[in-house]
């Protein structure tokens, strides 16, 4: 796994808002078709560092490629060859789905069938209905829509499964992962240590504008192992969630 | 994907969504169209037709005449024949009615009848009316069949136009109606775009900040100007609003309204920029509003104000869209003719513009 092409090259990142430093000399690579995990308690840096990747936010200084790009000064052309889904992002009132997609593919500049890509997401009964309409899990899988529609090179998801239900997490990360394996190189953050674990190839821990760790979820899990840490409880060969799913089912709720 | 990226593509699409948006926007389709027609209907109907003179008929008077005849045929007398004495009494005093009469048959010979009208200070300047009104009728009955002894008027009537209420109201309203669709619709849709991250996201697309702007800008100006379009063909087919040329005149209207939303669109640059919440919006922009709907000669004419509040005014840019309107529907000025009127609203638009550049946030 060494000789992996890096679709992101981020070299000691800083940005500084006034006083505080948010991101203080990142350095990390993304490699091609993988799904990168960014991880780390709010505040770390995490948004600031997506977002100045997608050329949302400026840098304080350092140096950020994607796809041989430069966020400075190519930043339309990096807009081209990635997808986007904000924290929280709203779209345009009194639209519904499919107007929604016209809207972006016209922003995007590309022919895209609206309903086609609905289905990709599994959305296309929801066709007429308007973004506030749907339920949580709904929403991020509409926003992953929209991030689809220029044919991404690299999409970029911002806790796309906080606040949903286990059903549905579990629906998205079926959902990511598919579009990783079209060949899309996904970047993703998250609170949720167990959606790392199983979701991302590789993960980032970053800690007051620092990366304290990178790696696979296995490796640093063997290597925290390796120093002699244990759990206190015994390790069951299921937990809650397990049980959870397996009292209320796999299908998912709308 | 080496195609380039067509920057009118984007502006289209984003217009084109925009004025979906607008008009399943319950606030937009009330403040540009309902609003204005509802006052419109309203005033259409109270503007009817000039003087109308209420008269009743005292019960016992002789009803088979020449006089009242005369009166019923003149088209400004309304008589009331079947009233009670008591309810007329009433009336007289509340100046529901504007006079009474009666007329008796004289036993004597001549003169044949004798016409008694009991006026009402409740309605002085009916009652005088009135008075002229019997006075015509009266002469004209008593000189049939006989030449005149010193003079005869011969008077004649200019077919002139009619000034309707209509014709005053109907700008006035289509001035509020741009006024509205251009502060209140474009300070909540910036603010709301701001607010709920929906430019953000368009950021992270390929699109331009000037297409944004520009596709919100086009659609907006084109729900205005049909709004407008509609109020003036409705004004014109259901209330006789005058139009001197015709299509030429809804055209030059037209014309001034594109300037006008585009001079108010800035106001509301600059509210969606000033407002902290979503609920600071409607306070802000009543107070760029609401003066100009009470002072711009929307529903008076700004001549009928006291002298000190005239000059505020005739420093409203609403009052010289208003103004140029009229001018334009009414005596059939060309745009050449209203140019003072239009370069007062550029001046504006120059001047909010440089205000909104300054306030305009984007995120």
């Amino acid at each position: 796994m060494t000789d992996r092409k890096a679709i992101i090259s981020v070299q000691n990142l800083v940005k500084h808002y006034g006083d505080f430093k948010a991101v203080q000399g990142l350095s990390f690579d993304v490699y091609e078709n993988e799904i990168f995990g960014l991880l780390g308690p709010n505040g770390a840096g995490k948004t600031t560092t997506l977002e100045i990747i997608e050329t949302l936010r400026s840098k304080t200084s350092g140096q950020v490629l994607v796809n041989g790009l430069n966020v400075e000064t190519d930043a339309n052309a990096i807009k081209q060859i990635i997808g986007v889904q904000l924290q929280a992002a709203g779209y345009y009132p009194n639209l519904n789905l499919l107007e929604l997609l016209k809207l972006f593919s016209g922003l995007y500049g590309v022919d895209v069938s609206p309903i086609e890509m609905l289905a990709k997401v599994n959305l296309q009964d929801k066709a007429k209905a308007k973004y506030k309409e749907l339920s949580g899990g709904q929403k991020q899988r509409f926003s992953i829509a929209t991030t689809l529609i220029n044919s991404p090179k690299i999409i970029f998801l911002d806790e796309p499964t906080t606040g949903l239900d286990p059903q549905a997490r579990r629906n998205l990360w079926d959902l990511i992962t598919e579009i990783r394996n079209n060949g899309t190189t996904v970047v993703i953050t998250t609170h949720y240590m167990d959606e790392a674990e199983q979701l991302c190839d590789r993960v980032a821990f970053v800690e007051a504008g620092k990366i304290i760790a990178l790696d696979t979820p296995d490796q640093l899990i063997d290597n925290l192992i390796a120093s002699g840490f244990e759990r206190k409880k015994e390790v069951k060969a299921a937990n809650l969630e397990d049980v959870f799913i397996n009292l209320t089912g796999k299908e998912w709720r709308e | 994907m080496s195609k380039t990226y067509n920057h009118t593509k984007a502006t289209l699409a984003l217009a084109k969504a925009s004025f979906r948006s607008i008009t399943r926007s319950p606030s937009a389709v009330i403040f540009t169209l309902a609003f204005p027609l509802i006052f419109i209907v309203v005033f259409g109907f109270i503007g009817g037709g000039g003087v109308k003179l209420d008269v009743a008929v005292l019960p016992g008077s002789d009803l088979q005449n020449p006089i009242i005849a005369a009166l019923e045929k003149t088209g400004v007398v309304r008589l009331t024949k079947n009233d009670t004495q008591q309810n007329i009494d009433k009336s007289l005093e509340k100046g529901a009615y504007d006079a009474v009469i009666s007329i008796e048959k004289n036993p004597n010979g001549l003169p044949a009848y004798y016409t008694n009208v009991k006026y009402t200070s409740a309605s002085l300047t009916n009652g005088n009316v009135l008075k002229s009104v019997l006075n015509d009728v009266v002469g004209k009955l008593n000189t049939v069949n006989q030449k005149p002894t010193v003079t005869e008027v011969r008077a004649t009537t200019v077919t002139g136009r009619e000034y309707r209420t209509i014709d005053f109201i109907l700008p006035g309203q289509l001035g509020f109606s741009l006024l509205s669709t251009g502060v209140f619709g474009t300070a909540f849709i910036f603010f709301a775009l701001r607010q709920n991250l929906v430019i953000k996201r368009f950021f992270a697309t390929p699109v331009r900040r000037s297409s944004i702007v520009l596709g919100e800008a086009i659609a907006r100006i084109g729900f205005a100007l049909l709004g407008a379009l509609f109020i003036i063909i409705i004004g014109h087919f259901a209330f006789n609003f005058t139009l001197i040329n015709g299509a030429v005149t809804v055209i030059n209207m037209l014309v001034l309204a594109l300037i006008g939303v585009v001079v108010f669109m800035g106001f509301g640059f600059v509210v969606s920029g000033l407002a902290k919440s979503e609920s600071t919006i409607p306070p802000i922009s009543n107070i760029i509003t609401l003066p100009q709907f009470l002072l711009s000669g929307t529903f008076f004419s700004i001549n009928a104000f006291p002298s000190w509040l005239q000059p505020i005014s005739r420093a409203l840019p609403l009052t010289y869209l208003n103004d140029a309107m009229r001018k334009v529907a009414f005596e059939g000025a060309g745009l050449w003719d209203v140019k003072q009127q239009i370069l007062i609203m550029l001046v504006w638009g120059v001047g909010i513009y440089a205000v909104a550049v300054k306030t305009f946030k984007w995120e």
